[in-house]
């Protein structure tokens, strides 16, 4: 059975360069900007957007991957911030809510929020809108039964649902 | 959290030799199971090797109308994948069940396999875990053992293997691929999950270092015409009760060949040979999806909390084979 092109037993460079435990010095890109901060390799994302970088619009709710509220997206795709290392984002495009609008231009979602009163407590909206956008990139918003099954990795506990896909109805029929 | 340091590799060689060469060092992939238990304590690394750069990521037809799925693909590449949904639609369906998009984005397939279950017990670092502290005891056997598993359970370990996709893959015959400190190695994957035993801290034939680097699926015809039907307490993000892969090659309503393996019921992905064999060349009707379904539960160990499973995963057997054979159902 032929493997594919994967070099076996290629020379190794003999020590890989290792960083930390103290804290470092990076680069991550941020809404297209570069930004420099020092942070333990064991500083999560999250708490490097929030403790750092003052960009809080992502939240902290259950810092184990289950809420889905601190969604951002890391080259494009939304993934969780608390379960990313901040250090492994070198080289790579981070989008936060904050990063979103268009000055103050609101983005089509975050108005489409607020004209279909979109929450309650307001906590898990940074995160539903940065998966609701990328849902809708991502093609499957056909109708609410898909919209609910692609959205449940982003809970909320006034359980504003209905609403939320309504938004999301919204942005999808306008474009 | 302790602290920990960084590598980045760029090349397999490189991510293999600092392992292999440092028993304080772990591979990191998507980190939806490293981060999430080096923040539990549960992971002590001293350092991570970022592996997320090397070029593992592709989705490659094979000659034999088969796949090779780099370790790096993203649970949600795969289960997008043109190749997979057609040919192998179970495999796409399992991805698409399991988690959330957001962690399917940033999990790998690699990733998957390598995955430490979710027993409350292994995941609570003060709690005695044979899987995490060998010779501690089991505090799920008497404890809140709801979700554990009924099949391949032993008196050290009943913790359920979490994965979804895994389970189609058993079902296929899938191999895992590795590279390490001696060179390429080629596991089926009913040998790479090891059953607890005795040894429950033992999960995989993989030594230290040993990196998995893609997954092989051999070509099967009839896998076109597969499924994966998941039960669960709610009706999505959420780890199955019971699961099934199921895939029929059906002439004149006779079974000519079969496919299926259970999620959600064991201490692995579960291959149903057993029910496989009395299948084969049966009637597609419900009393045999049901004889086969009974006697594949029939080592069924179960606890008064999870007793359930063993009656729900019979029942998931027959209803999976009905719909993919349009078989009526009379329930």
């Amino acid at each position: 059975m032929s493997a594919p092109d994967i070099p076996s037993r290629a020379p190794a460079r003999a020590v890989l360069p290792e960083r930390g435990p103290e804290p470092v010095r990076i680069t991550l890109t941020v809404n297209g900007v570069d930004r420099a901060v020092e942070v333990e390799p064991r500083v999560s994302l999250l708490d490097a957007l929030r403790e750092r970088l003052d960009l809080t619009g992502a939240k902290k709710g259950c810092d184990q991957g289950t809420c889905g509220a601190c969604t951002v997206w890391v080259d494009g795709r939304r993934v969780l911030a608390c379960l990313t290392l901040a250090i492994t984002c070198e080289g790579r495009e981070v989008t936060t809510i904050e990063g979103l609008a268009e000055g103050d231009e609101l983005h089509a979602m975050q108005s489409a929020f607020i004209e279909q009163d979109a929450f309650q407590c307001g906590y898990c909206t940074p995160g539903q809108i940065m998966s609701a956008v990328a849902l809708l990139k991502e093609g499957h918003a056909s109708d609410d039964r898909e919209i609910a099954e692609w959205m449940s990795g982003n809970i909320c506990r006034c359980a504003a649902y209905p609403h939320i896909r309504a938004a999301i109805r919204t942005v999808r029929d306008r474009a | 959290m302790r602290p920990i340091s960084y590598s980045r590799a760029t090349a397999v060689a490189d991510a293999v030799a600092a392992v292999a060469a440092d028993p304080t060092s772990d591979f990191l992939a998507g980190g939806t199971t490293e981060v999430d238990l080096l923040r539990q304590n549960v992971l002590l690394p001293r350092r991570l090797v970022d592996i997320n750069d090397l070029p593992l990521t592709g989705i490659e037809d094979r000659p034999d109308g088969g796949l090779y799925i780099g370790a790096l693909a993203r649970m949600s590449e795969v289960a997008e994948a043109p190749a997979v949904r057609e040919r192998f639609p179970m495999v796409a369906e399992a991805l698409v069940l399991g988690a959330s998009a957001q962690l399917r984005h940033m999990a790998s397939m690699g990733g998957n396999m390598m995955q430490r279950v979710r027993c409350g017990y292994f995941r609570d670092a003060s709690s005695p875990c044979n899987k995490r502290d060998p010779g501690s005891g089991c505090g799920a056997l008497d404890g809140f053992n709801r979700g554990h598993a009924v099949l391949g359970v032993s008196e050290h370990c009943i913790a359920t293997h979490p994965s979804d996709v895994a389970v189609p893959l058993v079902a296929l015959d899938a191999r895992i691929h590795t590279e390490g400190p001696h060179g390429r190695q080629v596991h089926a994957l009913d040998d790479f999950f090891l059953l607890p035993g005795a040894t429950p801290h033992l999960e995989h034939p993989l030594e230290h270092g040993e990196l998995v680097v893609g997954i092989e699926v051999p070509g099967l015809a009839m896998a076109r015409s597969s499924c994966y039907l998941k039960v669960r307490d709610r009706e999505s993000y959420e780890f199955a009760l019971t699961s099934v892969a199921a895939a029929v090659d059906l002439a004149d309503g006779v079974i000519r060949d079969v496919r299926l393996a259970l999620g959600g019921v064991a201490t692995k992905p579960w291959r149903a040979r057993r029910a496989e064999e009395l299948l084969r060349g049966a009637p597609a009707d419900i009393g045999a999806f049901r004889r086969a379904a009974r006697e594949e539960l029939a080592a069924a160990r179960t606890t008064p909390l999870n007793a359930f499973k063993a009656e729900l995963a019979r029942r998931t057997v027959v209803r999976a084979l009905a719909t993919l054979t349009g078989t009526e159902h009379a329930s």
